[in-house]
């Protein structure tokens, strides 16, 4: 380990009510790492994505991008920070979402431009031109103009992940992206999360596809009921599920798909 | 500034407010009624007609919501005695508009929950030899009932609300009973600090127990 | 009949600028109702709880009080406590108050409708809280907002004949007025309800124009 980290996660906690959902996890990802978070439903890898750009604020622990807190002034549960400081700490992590969430009244191309122009402050010209390099890569040059409603659902998550990336953030956070699609879209959209991470795109990514996490990734964490359970790179995780009941029994699930 | 409260001149005449929301009940649940029975007779016609009964009843129905109570209560009060014999005193004549008031409104109302009942259950009420006069007792009716509570006691408390109008033409209801005082002491401030506590008063009160009502017909699906 | 005529000739005159006072009223209270209710109404949605609550006890008390009274009570109970207002302000405040409840309401109905990802999404680009109202939850809420809306103008148009009852010269007191002078109540009663309805059925047509033309605009 050689930088320091841009991403650290430490001793972090969240609840809802009384169910915990977040037990101390600790995580950091250094500059260019694709990070992938694995395990089953309800253990907390949404939520822990969720706090990382601070959609939803934790209660202990800390999270530090570049060496700030996220979210807090100086620590979990204190001051928060203002709405300024907080929406420009937002815009250096990009989000992508299970259900798209792009703007329905806006074209694709609006939709990417829209931080551009409002938060980089980047005249029209020059949010346009972004706008379309970037819907190029995830290949969606011919549907600039489109309304979301015209696109097919890998098309929208495609403008989704232009949507993040065109803000050039730090890191990237992809929340099961690919959930909520039809299978045979599915593959459309991972092509485009690969080339990101050759490029070197910063990715905090969770995920049911086990595959694509085994191969895309650097390193991969396995979390249950709200802590990591294992981690490492991806053989060695695979190297684990021996000695990790839980690993083992998630991962049987998906034996058919893996081997 | 410096105005002093006293609500003892209130309290002396408190009857006149005590009689007034009386009042204000009566004249609401008599326009309820007779504005369901308008409302509910006009929907079924509606729903049977042809296109120009449907726009007869429909000229009525937008007459009425597009010109203000006010007007109306005069038109029936001042107005009409003048082209026709008809001799009526101030509350029936209130009463009288605020039942075609209602009506109006109702029409609406029933004619949605008529349609609002499933195709099917009709179809079902056919198959079983059902004539359709009994179709519409048995079946339609009965099932509408439930979808159209909720939006007969809005139409209650809006009623409610509206019989202050009958102030003008000098039915003794709670707004009347308000002007009556307030002209003999001049307590202003107290006299609709009252009568504003009772309006909400009673209004909520009302609404609660309409709410439970629909509650309990709710429960017999 | 001449004199029917002859009394309808007479009074279209003062009915006309009687309209005119109906249509003001109306529009400041549309206007003021429109930004007060809008305003209330993101708070009543985003707002901190105390906030919540004191917007909610406001709409529930002034939609609980009928408008007349509402009318009096701010006509007669200012004066008292030290702050005086024409007949014409305190129907137009009074009027305002009874309308900024309904457009809070309007305002509440729209934006909540819209799915909460919308707002996720539009915080993760960065957006600022104005920003996102702005740029993406009122686009898109205004379709929900504006048929209603449109058709409640008319319950502006309606409650403004209660001005009539501070003696504001609108067209319901115009009317009353030429009734005193030419004993011709009903002719001039018809003829101000078909004035009215003018007004209001246009309102509530063109409500439902914008409800069906946005109906057809996919999610």
């Amino acid at each position: 380990m050689s930088a320091t980290p841009l991403l650290q996660i430490a001793r972090l906690t969240k609840s809802f009510g009384s169910n915990q959902v977040l037990k101390s996890v600790d995580l950091d990802v250094t500059a260019g790492e694709v990070v992938t978070v694995i395990g089953p439903s309800g253990g907390g890898k949404t939520t822990l994505l969720r706090c990382v750009n601070f959609l939803e604020a934790y209660d202990g622990g800390s999270i530090k991008i570049d060496g700030r807190e996220v979210g807090y002034v100086d620590n979990a549960g204190g001051r928060k920070r203002g709405e300024v400081d907080l929406a420009a700490m937002r815009a250096e992590t990009g989000m992508v979402f299970q259900s798209f969430n792009l703007f329905p009244h806006l074209t694709a191309e609006q939709n990417v431009m829209l931080g551009l122009q409002r938060v980089r402050k980047k005249p029209l010209k020059e949010a346009q031109e972004i706008a379309r390099h970037w819907l190029d890569r995830v290949g969606l040059a011919h549907k600039t103009k489109s309304l979301p409603y015209e696109l097919s659902g890998g098309q929208q998550q495609r403008v989704g992940i232009a949507r993040a990336v065109a803000m050039d953030p730090k890191i990237l956070l992809l929340d099961e992206i690919t959930s909520a699609l039809d299978p045979e879209l599915v593959n459309e959209v991972l092509d485009v999360v690969r080339k990101l991470a050759t490029d070197g795109m910063t990715m905090l990514i969770v995920t049911h596809e086990i595959a694509f996490a085994r191969d895309a990734s650097h390193r991969i964490i396995f979390m249950t009921d709200g802590s990591v359970s294992a981690h490492g790179k991806p053989d060695e995780l695979m190297a684990q599920v021996a000695s990790n009941e839980r690993l083992r029994n998630f991962l049987s699930r998906f034996s058919a798909a893996t081997h | 500034m410096g105005y002093q409260l006293s609500f003892n001149q209130i309290w002396r005449n408190f009857d006149k407010l005590t009689n007034g929301v009386i009042l204000s009940l009566e004249l609401a649940v008599i326009a309820i009624l007779i504005g369901a029975l308008i409302g509910l007779a006009l929907a079924v016609i509606y729903v049977s007609s042809g296109r120009v009964v449907r726009a007869i009843i429909s000229s009525y129905v937008e007459f009425i919501r597009n010109v203000p109570l006010l007007l109306l209560v005069y038109l029936a009060f001042y107005g009409l005695p003048t082209v026709v014999n008809l001799a009526y005193d101030a509350s029936t004549s209130f009463i009288a508009t605020l039942s075609l008031y209602a009506g109006a409104y109702l029409v609406e109302v029933f004619r949605s929950g008529l349609e609002a009942v499933p195709k099917g259950l009709l179809d079902a009420g056919k198959a079983m030899g059902l004539t359709p006069w009994q179709r519409l007792l048995y079946v339609r009716l009965p099932t509408m009932t439930r979808i159209t509570l909720p939006a007969l006691s809005n139409t209650f408390i809006s009623l409610f609300k509206d019989t202050s109008i009958a102030s003008v033409i000098a039915v003794p209801e709670l707004t009347w009973g308000a002007q009556w005082i307030n002209n003999r002491t001049f307590r202003i401030v107290e006299v609709y600090a009252v009568t504003t506590v009772m309006y909400l008063v009673t209004g909520y009160a009302i609404l609660f127990g309409l709410r439970l009502l629909e509650r309990r017909f709710r429960v017999e699906r | 009949m001449a004199q029917l005529i002859d009394a309808i000739v007479y009074a279209i005159p003062y009915l006309m600028s009687g309209l005119g006072m109906t249509l003001l009223v109306s529009l400041i209270v549309v206007v003021l109702s429109l930004v007060a209710g809008v305003v209330l109404g993101v708070g009543l949605i985003y707002g901190p709880l105390s906030l919540r609550w004191l917007i909610r006890l406001l709409t529930d008390s002034i939609r609980g009080i009928p408008i007349l009274v509402l009318i009096f009570a701010v006509y007669y109970g200012l004066p008292p406590l030290g702050l005086n207002l024409s007949s014409f302000w305190a129907a137009v405040l009074a009027l305002t108050l009874f309308k900024t409840a309904q457009v809070i309401e309007y305002t509440r109905g729209a934006v909540s409708s819209i799915p909460r990802g919308q707002m996720e999404a539009a915080k993760s680009i960065g957006l600022i809280f104005g920003q996102r109202l702005r740029y993406v939850i009122f686009p898109q809420a205004t379709r929900r907002f504006l048929p209603p809306w449109v058709n409640g103008v008319t319950d502006a148009v309606k409650g403004s004949a209660l001005v009539s009852l501070l003696g504001v010269v609108d067209l319901m007191q115009a009317i009353n007025q030429v009734i005193g002078r030419t004993y011709e109540p009903m002719p001039l009663y018809l003829l101000g309800a078909v004035m009215y309805f003018a007004i209001n059925y246009s309102l509530s047509s063109l409500s439902r124009v914008l409800e069906r033309r946005y109906a057809y605009i996919k999610e």
